[in-house]
């Protein structure tokens, strides 16, 4: 711990010299208005204000521990950014970060401990769409904010007005995957989702919108988040004579589809749900994840993005700096949290003020706020704020992420 | 159905089966000599499947599952030292919840030096992608290791407690604790013997399904939920009948998938469980007549 702080002291020390430098003579290229907004940490007023307590809950052990614990070191490595640029308003950020090992009812318990003790402005996470269904009432009537950092549609449909999200939608990633498809000619798929709240939403919405593209799902079967082999469910699906698989979940089950797929000789483009942007399970899949196309968020293609986009500074910034602090691989999980946090402090910076009615009605207005999952445009109807366009439709070549071209 | 199908079926419950039959074995060494369910059995597993992938960075594959197979045998050795065996006149029921708690500090402790990631052993033949060709249909050329190594394991079971010295000691011990020690057999030892083995074969469980099932720190208690349900399938202290109860849970499940959404096949196994109790509690493959369950 101790050389780990001591080496991003290093870093933001290097930070704030490369800062100060660029203040008395700007690069060329620089646009003039990002030296305004990113002043030298030291020119800030220091913090006198009451710190903001803002709560976090986190799958960061369990079966979903590999969504919880990027959200929580990157929450951590955010707030210490802000904090060590001057905090919010003059206000510095204290984080309260809950671990729910992923279940529901530990969320529930964590999210009214939040609420009621410690009063926080907002809640970030939960990391998985069933536990932030479970809180999603509780926040509303506590009359607190929730920024979750789950997938499923229905967080943010129906609206409840103190409940937003910052991943992409389900729905324009069934969009993307039944385009990519229809470009491919396929019109008969199996689809395989995990029984939890990921997955059933994503069934769903595979469902409703398969009519739109002219799809016809021949068969949709669940599996337990716990299988440990796949094969009965896709042979299952292979006497369908599928052309393509849709598998839609979070669990390591992902990589077991590529797998069982290939070890029963079901030789059909494999496409899955932006849950499977995590290096780890393409490297879990070995050789029999190459090939399989899905729709994500860019940071997994960060480098690889044109230097005009509007989204590569902000996402190798944060890959960089993760990937510094923390020696492993940043994931497009991680950075849900980090966008939640962005548009919490972009909207205390708007309302100027730390009171959550203020706060939540300044999230209503945020436009342009480039996060690490797409360029947030919120409104009063949409507590998400991303359009089909914040997902790219990845591929996998050679065990690495690479960006899907027909 | 058409037969390239059903034989696929087939497969994959074979598949399925070898992964809760080899898990199940574990489970049986030391029932059969402390009458102790082991629910840190899963653990074992895990532990064993992790570090030998963690070994597998720097030695080669044999050499790494052998040292992770030691590693974990010293490992429950230790356990059995430091946690059962101070525990002085304690019942059966007692030391089984005292298992329940170590399985969740194991798991807890493999989760600091683990992390959650997953992880997985390489294939021991071929890669991810390779297929057995059987009658037109196709599995996994790890499941011929596991079920090859499952064979090697309950046979040389077998062989030990029938023939050697050691071996008939540990199953006196649980035939009557104290008629064994008055027969010269230190009975300490024996469960300590029990814990070392089947943590060792636990490992090597661990090894040989990880790169079909994958490894990640909280998967043992699934794993040692479905394993013990095939140990009592079979009936508990069997470790030839727990094989064959594994084979047909599996293949039980596989086929229930190919009739009814797949969701059910856990439903299945549960109400077949519950029959097995309540109509044949000795097990599916033990003799009625006999009340031979402690015996290997």
């Amino acid at each position: 711990m101790r050389t780990r702080l001591a080496g991003l002291w290093g870093v933001l020390i290097v930070g704030c010299a490369v800062l100060f430098s660029g203040c008395e003579k700007p690069p060329e290229g620089q646009a003039p208005e990002q030296q305004v907004k990113e002043k030298p940490p030291a020119a800030k007023p220091a913090a006198t204000a009451a710190p903001i307590k803002v709560g976090a809950i986190f799958a960061v052990t369990g079966g979903a521990s590999f969504l919880g614990a990027p959200e929580a070191k990157t929450v951590e490595m955010f707030v210490e950014k802000v904090n060590q640029a001057g905090g919010v308003q003059g206000h510095k950020i204290e984080m309260l970060v809950r671990d729910s090992g992923g279940k529901a009812e530990n969320a529930i318990s964590l999210a009214k401990q939040l609420i009621d003790e410690d009063k926080v402005l907002a809640i970030v996470g939960p990391s998985t769409s069933g536990e932030t269904m479970q809180i999603k009432n509780i926040c509303q009537e506590g009359k607190t904010i929730l920024l979750s950092c789950a997938a499923a549609e229905t967080i943010v449909n129906p609206i409840a007005s103190y409940v937003f999200k910052t991943p992409q939608k389900d729905s324009d990633a069934a969009r993307r995957i039944f385009q990519t498809m229809k470009d491919l000619n396929i019109t008969k798929v199996g689809v395989v989702t995990s029984n939890d709240g990921f997955g059933n939403a994503g069934a769903k919405q595979l469902a409703d919108l398969a009519p739109e593209y002219g799809m016809t799902i021949a068969g949709s079967e669940t599996y337990a988040t716990t299988d440990t082999d796949l094969t009965g469910v896709l042979t299952k699906i292979k006497g369908l004579d599928v052309q393509a698989v849709i598998n839609w979940s979070i669990v390591p089950a992902q990589s077991l589809v590529a797998k069982n797929m290939k070890q029963i000789g079901l030789d059909v483009p494999l496409f899955q749900s932006h849950g499977f942007g995590n290096i780890k399970y393409v490297q879990a899949g070995g050789e029999a994840a190459n090939g399989t196309i899905f729709p994500c968020g860019r940071l997994l293609v960060a480098n690889a993005l044109p230097d005009n986009h509007p989204q590569k500074k902000v996402l190798v910034q944060y890959k960089t700096d993760y990937e510094t602090r923390y020696k492993e691989d940043a994931s497009t999980f991680g950075g849900h949290a980090y966008d939640a946090m962005l548009l919490l402090v972009e909207a205390v910076e708007i309302a100027g003020s730390v009171e959550r009615d203020k706060v939540r009605d300044a999230l209503e207005t945020l436009q342009g706020v480039v996060g690490t999952g797409g360029v947030f445009n919120l409104s009063a109807q949409d507590h998400n704020g991303l359009d089909q366009n914040a997902f790219e439709m990845l591929t996998v070549k050679d065990g690495q992420f690479a960006v899907y071209q027909k | 159905m058409n037969f390239a199908l059903f034989v696929q079926y087939a497969l994959s419950g074979i598949t399925v089966g070898s992964v809760y039959a080899i898990v199940a074995i574990g489970f049986n060494i030391i029932y059969c000599t402390t009458g102790i369910i082991n629910f840190a059995q899963g653990e074992f597993l895990i532990v064993g499947a992790m570090t030998a992938i963690s070994l597998a960075q720097v030695v080669p594959l044999p050499v790494a599952i052998l040292g992770a197979v030691l590693i974990t045998t010293a490992f429950g050795a230790l356990i059995e030292l430091v946690f059962i065996r101070q525990v002085h006149n304690a019942s059966v029921l007692r030391l089984i919840i005292i298992t329940i708690g170590l399985s969740i500090l194991i798991r807890e402790a493999m989760l600091h030096v683990w992390d959650e990631q997953v992880r997985s052993l390489p294939y021991f033949t071929g890669t991810a992608v390779s297929t057995v060709t059987i009658l037109g249909a196709h599995i996994s050329p790890q499941v011929l290791w596991v079920l090859g190594v499952s064979a090697v394991i309950v046979t040389a079971l077998t062989l030990f407690f029938r023939y050697t010295t050691v071996g008939r000691a540990m199953r006196a011990c649980a035939d009557d604790r104290m008629a064994a020690r008055l027969c010269g057999v230190n009975d300490r030892w024996m469960v300590t013997l029990s814990f070392m083995l089947s943590a060792g074969i636990g490992a090597l469980a661990g090894c040989v399904v990880s790169p079909i099932t994958q490894t990640q720190y909280d998967m043992g208690a699934p794993l040692a939920i479905k394993g013990f349900t095939v140990a009592i399938l079979g009936g508990l202290g069997n470790s030839m009948a727990a094989v064959a109860a594994g084979l047909f849970l599996g293949l039980l499940e596989a086929f229930v998938v190919s009739v009814l959404p797949a969701s059910y096949k856990e439903v299945v196994a549960i109400v077949v469980l519950l029959l097995i109790l309540v109509f044949r509690p000795t097990g599916l493959f033990a003799r009625r007549e006999t009340s031979a369950l402690r015996t290997a």
